[in-house]
């Protein structure tokens, strides 16, 4: 099984080392900064935003290295960069560039419409978005070491964030109580490998760490998502995008920490404005919608 | 059955609290000044130590950890070690000073150099997980070195104090975390 190996191990070792934490999307060097001083546990490095890619359009691709490079010569904490699905070589040229971790991520303009990377033959690790168990389990099948719900990238509405953690939690409590013959079952209808399958309906768990994005914006948001189960959560567009990216990054973190106390998460509040002014996703048409994308 | 809680600001605080529950303690998550005076011992786990620091400023926690260290057992792993150390260089930052050690943070380089290796321990050898793991520079004459790797020490304890710059609590072997509770 690879999800045993050493090296796999390896792999999942630093995103157990980020449970608790938040990860930042950051598009420059003092973005990044501003993050490390808030406490973030990791930032991803990005062309833009998602909010802007959703406003601008066009094709968006991995960041460029120089901007990358940047990041990572600015921050000592672990610096994580987007591939396009499927795009195996942007991912090769990140993995020799020695980024901490790869986002395979629907946030970028798919590259492939059939195949995702297999992330077995890497050394560095993959983390990738799910709205489902199903979703997650292919994705762990082919090397991710890390799933994180997709949400709905750039909208700062939580309800797609929301939708999927609780989807998936619901999902794995249901297989531990099934029979061997059911998971069979189970598998087939979930179109994932049976000894995936067979861990979850043994532990009630993935076995990589689970965290939450797409449309955290928010302190309370953060908490949220953690309640319901996410490890860790991921903020895009919600810090950069908001009026005060400095006292709401460093006010996430604290919810990150806190979830479970409602003082804490009101004094983490406390000092904070208006939030990013976020989409009703509901009047999005099908075609603007990030998370339909992978499968 | 002693009480061992686990700094849970940020990091694998869970992979310490299943193995202490695992080795039959009590292992309560550890976030605020108040939760220090039932423990009988306290384990800082791995992750960001720059993250860990930023909380413990911003909740005024550094000097209650020091004083609780003055007094009682503390096991660092990695990040933890990092925040033992009196110590810490690339870059320069704030730590509890409670261990005589010099500890370089990242210094194998980044993800791609993590790895899963065995250590010599006890006349024998022992699991070690390193990731994005600090190097001990420099260990002061009181520290008792228990184990090395590539010619520095990975595993050290200096009066109560015990930190290993590798994760025990991501092995199934249990050693190191018996060492600690030997202590208490």
């Amino acid at each position: 099984m690879i999800y045993l190996d050493d090296a796999f191990r390896v792999k999942v070792g630093l995103a157990e080392m980020l449970k608790g934490g938040v990860i930042m999307d950051v598009t420059n060097a003092q973005q990044a900064l501003i993050a490390e001083k808030a406490g973030a546990a990791a930032v991803m490095a990005l062309e833009r935003v998602p909010a802007d890619i959703r406003k601008e359009g066009g094709v968006a691709r991995m960041a460029p290295i120089s901007k990358i490079r940047e990041i990572m010569a600015t921050v000592t904490i672990p610096v994580m960069a987007k591939a396009r699905i499927g795009h195996f070589m942007e991912a090769r040229v990140l993995e020799a560039l020695e980024v901490d971790y790869i986002d395979e991520s629907e946030v970028l303009t798919p590259a492939d419409e059939e195949h995702h990377i297999d992330k077995r033959g890497f050394k560095v690790p993959f983390v990738c978005g799910a709205r489902n168990l199903g979703e997650a389990l292919r994705r762990i099948a082919e090397g991710a070491a890390m799933i994180r719900t997709k949400g709905e990238a750039g909208s700062g509405n939580i309800v797609e964030a929301v939708r999927h953690i609780r989807t998936i939690v619901k999902e794995m409590r249901q297989l531990t109580v099934l029979g061997s013959e059911e998971l069979v079952a189970e598998s087939k209808r979930l179109q994932a490998p049976l000894e995936l399958v067979q861990v979850v309906a043994k532990t009630g768990k993935l076995p990589v760490p689970n965290f939450s994005a797409g449309g955290i914006a928010t302190p309370a948001d953060a908490a949220l998502v953690m309640q319901l189960g996410a490890e860790a959560v991921f903020v895009g567009s919600g810090i950069f995008k908001s009026d005060d990216p400095d006292a709401r990054a460093r006010a996430i973190v604290k919810a990150a920490t806190y979830y479970k106390d409602p003082a804490k998460l009101l004094e983490a509040s406390e000092e904070l404005g208006i939030g990013m002014h976020g989409l009703d996703l509901s009047k999005l048409a099908e075609s603007e919608l990030l998370q339909t994308r992978g499968w | 059955m002693p009480t061992i809680g686990v700094l849970a600001l940020q990091g694998d605080f869970e992979a310490h609290q299943r193995v202490l529950q695992e080795l039959g303690c009590s292992a309560p998550q550890v976030r605020a000044a108040k939760d220090l005076p039932q423990l009988d011992a306290l384990v800082i786990p791995g992750g960001e130590s720059t993250t860990m620091l930023k909380l413990l400023r911003l909740e005024d926690l550094l000097e209650p950890l020091r004083q609780f260290g003055l007094a009682k057992p503390i096991f660092g792993t990695c990040a933890g070690t990092i925040l033992l150390a009196s110590e810490v260089t690339r870059p320069e930052q704030e730590s509890l000073a409670l261990m005589d050690l010099t500890v370089e943070r990242n210094a194998y380089g980044r993800q791609v150099h993590s790895q899963v290796t065995r250590i010599p321990y006890e006349g024998g050898e022992l699991e070690a997980v390193f990731i994005r793991a600090p190097v001990i520079r420099r260990a002061g004459p009181g520290v008792q070195v228990l184990s090395e790797f590539q010619g520095t020490p990975v595993l050290v304890s200096e009066g109560r104090h015990l930190a290993a710059t590798f994760h025990p609590e991501l092995t199934a072997d249990r050693r190191v975390h018996r060492l600690f509770l030997d202590r208490i």
